[in-house]
């Protein structure tokens, strides 16, 4: 066994083999990597996050501050403490300073969530958690066990109790053993309750095959997240140890008196040969005899009690231990690593150093309230355990055990299975016959005395924080300058903000405030607990949804021809929209410049076609249905006749525009309404919400039919001989078919709808046919030869260049119609709509409003950047610019540079042949014909203000 | 994560449904008449109650139906829930 110098003798198992910090180890079956460390005699484990000074293995569970290691192999893993993580073969590990690195390649693993309901559950599978769980289970309640550790037992794990008469560990997993085998109980182990939300709303995480490494099985997720919703929770979640501030408490071999005994106990494993007890109270004894009794010199016990419990002096004596009452520990020595302790009288005195190589401290215990907490529970502070445990909650749900500040194996016994039976009472579930287990009596514990802190005349490495280094120094630094909240320190001194969350040290560093300041521990209060109890990894909070998973996409009957045709795609909202088609001209290495620019001009010379399927379409029927869109657009549809098609914009009560798309009526009690591709939810959101809550008087109903129609856009001069060929029945003459007129058609021998309206400006059409046509239909119009495909990209700049806005990209919240040019959208002829009234409002009217305005770039070369602010002459001139100085008037600068609007579209045009922007301008309109610059980077670009039409403002083009 | 009880679906979790800011906030029957300060105080004044509190929810991801409730801002325990056009429940 000289691989395990500190493995207990007599102790074997399965051997394991691992390497930590480049060291080849091994250790055993049912070691952590923090007991197999312990056993491989390595001390400093960890480098602390601010000082580097070295530190070991202070704990033996979730709270350990100190342990933070990183798995490289079988895959690399951040920020993990070695107290939880189960040896494997072949793990490989290191040794980190407070900071991790994430895996630099995808991570292999399945993750996976659960949803689950319960009657019961209990958190912790302790003494009190097992109690409260066999309570409820016999009865027939559904019952989830979730317990953190991959064994059962809780505090049963670390002692030599027993229970029933046998050892407390083996009892605990008969129990639980028989409690997985009831049909309606689930026994989650490995898993930890992270969160503890409303209306008993849980969330646990559990883990699968992580304790497996490169064993784990590949069909078998490697952690699951579940969400559980429960009647009744008890929360048996135990406590955890503190330890007390005194010079260098964080050198290695300094540790958790309750800690170094479930090493012995638990794994095996002497965490040193000769050790040194302080002590605040009575529990470290159990671990000073226990250590004994596996063969560990305790040098002395330190109590900083006058009386100490006597049945505990009692047993020390019998095994010559030295107790040293009054007295404290002012300083643990030896460089690295503890090879000694300086013990004190407390009043003061001579010092004198005692030799060892482990030093226990228990600063007495703090009930894990975290969960109980969350939930909104009030806490109270116990003078007894020095610390709060749970108040109040208005959830359905108690601690219990420890956890509610219950001391002894034998009460907490009983205060679970109380639990189990409040439980079952408050669901009507009969109280089931269950014999309490027998528990020997334990003498009464002697009082604690909380000290927090060692007075000393220097606290710098009086540490209260150890993942943090924060030191009684800083906290005394924090009060100094004035703070006197445990929330305020907490920020100023980041102590309680690590990855442990300050389990060990919270309770702790709100003693040392309290003591600074004077006040009383109780009215100082604690600081708030927030989930997650203990850290998760975003793999698991994200399950199966990544990757393809993570967002739905939605696809046009057409796709798979864009994607055939080396379609570029574009995300408007969940649609994959295609954005632009290179390589479908001349030049098969077309860029995306060049292919937008050839689009552009098809569409303008010639005849294009656009996937508009996803444009949002709603169905308004009804009788009222003419009344209700009258109230929801700036402009009339009442009137509009069946055949007919209007464009509309919808506005907010503020007045700001909301959306804007046409109307189509269909039938008198009929419309279909188009909505912009992004907004379609929101608007059906919209009038539903309006139907429901301000005019249920109205007979209409709204149906979302995107999803059923799929939609043409065929644009250009030469669209109507397109139509024409395809539709020989349809009558496509200029005065037959009208602008904003629809005509039912067989089109391609696909009955269809097709509307003459217009995006771009030129003579179009939109041809919409049912959803499973659409790839059909669209195969037609492009093998007639004449029509080039185009994308949103296109689409955008011929919109662009007629001045049509864009909702979302030239509008965003605060512009009206009126703002974008519109004031025609906007009836005075009717009573009311919704926003009419914000048109009085003086704001609406102020002359430098942002209108929406054309750029020209006087160099139309130059390419805006969207977003560019704009700033006036007199500003810019304060600006230094490698502009030619001659378009720069030297005027003095104006600090600071008003900013009077930004870009929001711009693009080169092929028709204009150069580039050109749309922007939001104050008192746009009355700036046409001025120059404007727009900072752009080092330099100053300037523009010349005009109309928002830069592309036949005279409408000529649009009957072809 | 709330419990919510939709009148018409029973308890559902809270992430089936959307908020919808205060209740009973009628939009004005003759906005025309209102003056510019009673219609900026419909516009952009709400309540922010630590207490009960009256206000819309929708069951967007259930029945699509708008409904009030009335929550404890302070414990978020809903004390009551009734329909649209219902009168907010006298003890709540």
């Amino acid at each position: 066994m000289s691989t395990q110098p500190y493995r207990r003798e007599g102790v074997t198992g399965r051997v394991l083999r691992f390497r930590f910090d480049g060291r080849d180890l091994e250790g055993l079956a049912g070691d952590t990597l923090a007991s197999a460390l312990l056993a491989g005699g390595v001390r400093a484990v960890a480098t602390s996050v601010r000082l580097g000074r070295p530190r070991g293995v202070y704990a033996a569970g979730c709270e350990e501050p100190n342990a933070v290691v990183q798995i490289e192999e079988p895959f690399p893993e951040p920020m993990l403490t070695a107290t939880t993580v189960e040896l494997y073969d072949g793990l490989v590990a290191t040794g980190l300073a407070g900071r991790g690195r994430l895996a630099d390649r995808p991570d292999p693993a399945r993750y996976d969530a659960v949803h689950a309901h319960c009657d019961v559950l209990v958190v912790g599978a302790g003494p009190a958690g097992i109690a409260a769980a066999r309570v409820a289970a016999r009865a027939g309640a559904r019952v989830i066990l979730a317990d953190e550790r991959p064994e059962p037992g809780g505090s049963l794990l670390g002692t030599t109790e027993t229970v029933d008469g046998g050892p407390g560990r083996a009892w605990a997993a008969a129990e639980v053993d028989a409690l997985a085998a009831l049909p309606e109980t689930r026994v989650l182990r490995r898993t930890t309750v992270i969160g503890h939300y409303d209306d008993n709303y849980i969330v646990a995480v559990e883990r699968r095959t992580n304790h497996l490494g490169a064993a784990a099985p590949p069909g078998v997720a490697r952690e699951r997240v579940w969400r559980i919703r429960a009647k009744r929770v008890v929360l048996a979640t135990g406590g955890h140890e503190r330890f007390v501030a005194f010079a260098g408490n964080d050198l290695p071999g300094v540790m958790l008196a309750g800690a170094a005994r479930t090493y012995v106990n638990q794994y095996g494993v002497l965490p040193g040969r000769r050790a040194v007890v302080f002590t605040t109270n009575d529990t470290a004894y159990a671990a000073a005899l226990d250590l004994a009794d596996a063969g560990i010199e305790i040098a002395a016990v330190a109590d900083v009690r006058r009386e100490p419990g006597r049945m505990w002096a009692a047993r020390c004596a019998e095994r010559g231990i030295e107790v040293l009452t009054g007295h404290v520990v002012t300083a643990a020595k030896g460089e690295g690593e503890v090879t000694g302790a300086e013990i004190a009288p407390r009043t003061g005195g001579r010092a004198r150093e005692v030799a060892a190589d482990l030093l226990l401290v228990s600063g007495g215990w703090t009930p894990v309230v975290h969960l109980f907490s969350q939930a909104g529970g009030t806490l109270r502070y116990d003078e007894g355990l020095g610390a709060f445990t749970p108040g109040e909650t208005r959830q359905a749900a108690e601690a219990a055990g420890f956890a509610a500040g219950v001391t002894t194996l034998r009460a907490c016994l009983a205060d679970g299975a109380e639990a189990g039976r409040r439980a079952l009472a408050a669901l009507g579930f009969g109280a089931p016959g269950v014999t309490v287990p027998v528990v020997e009596e334990e003498p009464a514990a002697a009082p604690a005395e909380h000290l927090w802190l060692v007075e000393s005349g220097d606290y710098g490495t009086h540490f209260v924080d150890l993942q943090r280094d924060v030191t009684v120094a800083e906290v005394l630094r924090a009060t100094g300058a004035g703070l006197t909240s445990v929330e305020h320190v907490k920020r100023y001194t980041t102590a309680g903000t690590a990855h442990d969350q300050g389990k060990t040290s919270g309770q702790l560093t709100g003693g040392v405030v309290a003591h600074a300041l004077g006040v009383d521990v109780a009215a100082l209060g604690t600081t708030t607990f927030r989930a997650p109890y203990t850290p998760v990894s975003f793999a698991a909070l994200a399950g199966r949804d990544r990757g393809p998973l993570h967002d739905p996409v939605r696809t046009t009957p057409m796709h798979e021809w864009h994607v055939a045709r080396g379609a570029l795609f574009e995300n408007v909202g969940q649609w994959k929209r295609p954005w632009y088609y290179p390589g479908l001209g001349e030049d098969p290495g077309e860029d995306m410049e060049d292919a937008v620019l050839r689009e552009c001009a098809a569409v303008r010379e010639g005849a294009g076609a656009m996937d508009a399927s996803t444009l949002g379409k709603i169905d308004v029927v009804g009788p009222d249905a003419g009344v209700f869109l009258d109230r929801l657009y700036t402009n009339m549809m009442s009137t509009l006749k069946v055949g007919s098609i209007r464009y509309g914009v919808m506005c907010r009560p503020d007045g700001m525009v909301f959306d804007d798309g046409t109307a189509i009526r269909l039938a008198d009690d009929h419309y279909l309404v188009t909505t912009t591709t992004g907004n379609a939810a929101a608007v059906l959101d919209w009038m539903e919400e309006w139907l429901q809550t301000e005019w249920p008087d109205l007979r209409v109903r709204c149906t979302s039919v995107t999803e059923q129609w799929a939609t043409v856009a065929l644009a250009g001069p030469r669209s109507r001989e397109v139509l024409a060929a395809l539709a020989p029945g349809l009558a496509v003459g200029k005065d037959d078919f009208p602008f904003m007129t629809w005509r039912d058609a067989e089109v391609a021998g696909i009955d269809a709808r097709v509307c003459r309206i217009s995006f771009s400006g030129e003579l179009a059409y939109e041809i919409n046919v049912s959803s499973w046509h659409g790839l059909a239909l669209w195969e037609a119009v492009m093998a007639s030869g004449e029509v080039t495909p185009y994308g949103t990209e296109t689409m955008h700049v011929l919109r662009a260049e007629k001045g049509y806005p864009i909702v979302g990209q030239d509008t965003d919240g605060t512009v009206t119609p009126q703002d974008l040019g519109m004031e025609w959208i906007v009836s005075k002829k009717k009573a009311d709509f919704v926003g009419r009234r914000s048109y009085a409002r003086a704001d609406t009217s102020r002359p430098d409003r942002r209108h929406l305005v054309g750029l020209l770039p006087e160099d139309p070369g130059v390419l805006l950047p969207e977003g560019a602010h704009l700033v006036s002459v007199s500003a810019a001139a304060s600006v230094p610019s490698s502009v030619a100085s001659a378009a720069l008037p030297a005027v003095p600068p104006v600090l600071p540079v008003p900013a009077l609007g930004f870009v929001t579209s711009s693009y080169r045009s092929a028709a204009l042949g150069r580039t050109f922007a749309l922007a939001l301008v104050s008192g746009g309109r009355g700036r046409v014909g001025e120059r404007l610059y727009a900072p752009v980077g080092d330099d100053l670009v300037p523009v010349t203000v005009t109309s928002h039409v830069l592309y036949d403002p005279e409408g000529a083009r649009r009957d072809g | 994560m709330l419990l919510i009880a939709c009148p018409w679906c029973g308890p559902r979790d809270e992430a089936e449904f959307h908020y919808g800011g205060q209740a009973h906030v009628a939009h004005p029957d003759d906005p025309a008449a209102l003056s510019d300060e009673e219609w900026a105080r419909y516009l952009f004044f709400r309540d922010n109650p630590k207490g009960l509190f009256a206000e819309r929810w929708s069951h967007a991801a259930g029945c699509r139906r708008w409904f009030n409730a009335v929550r404890d801002t302070a414990t978020n325990e809903i004390h009551a829930v009734y329909r649209v056009g219902e009168p907010r429940p006298v003890n709540s």
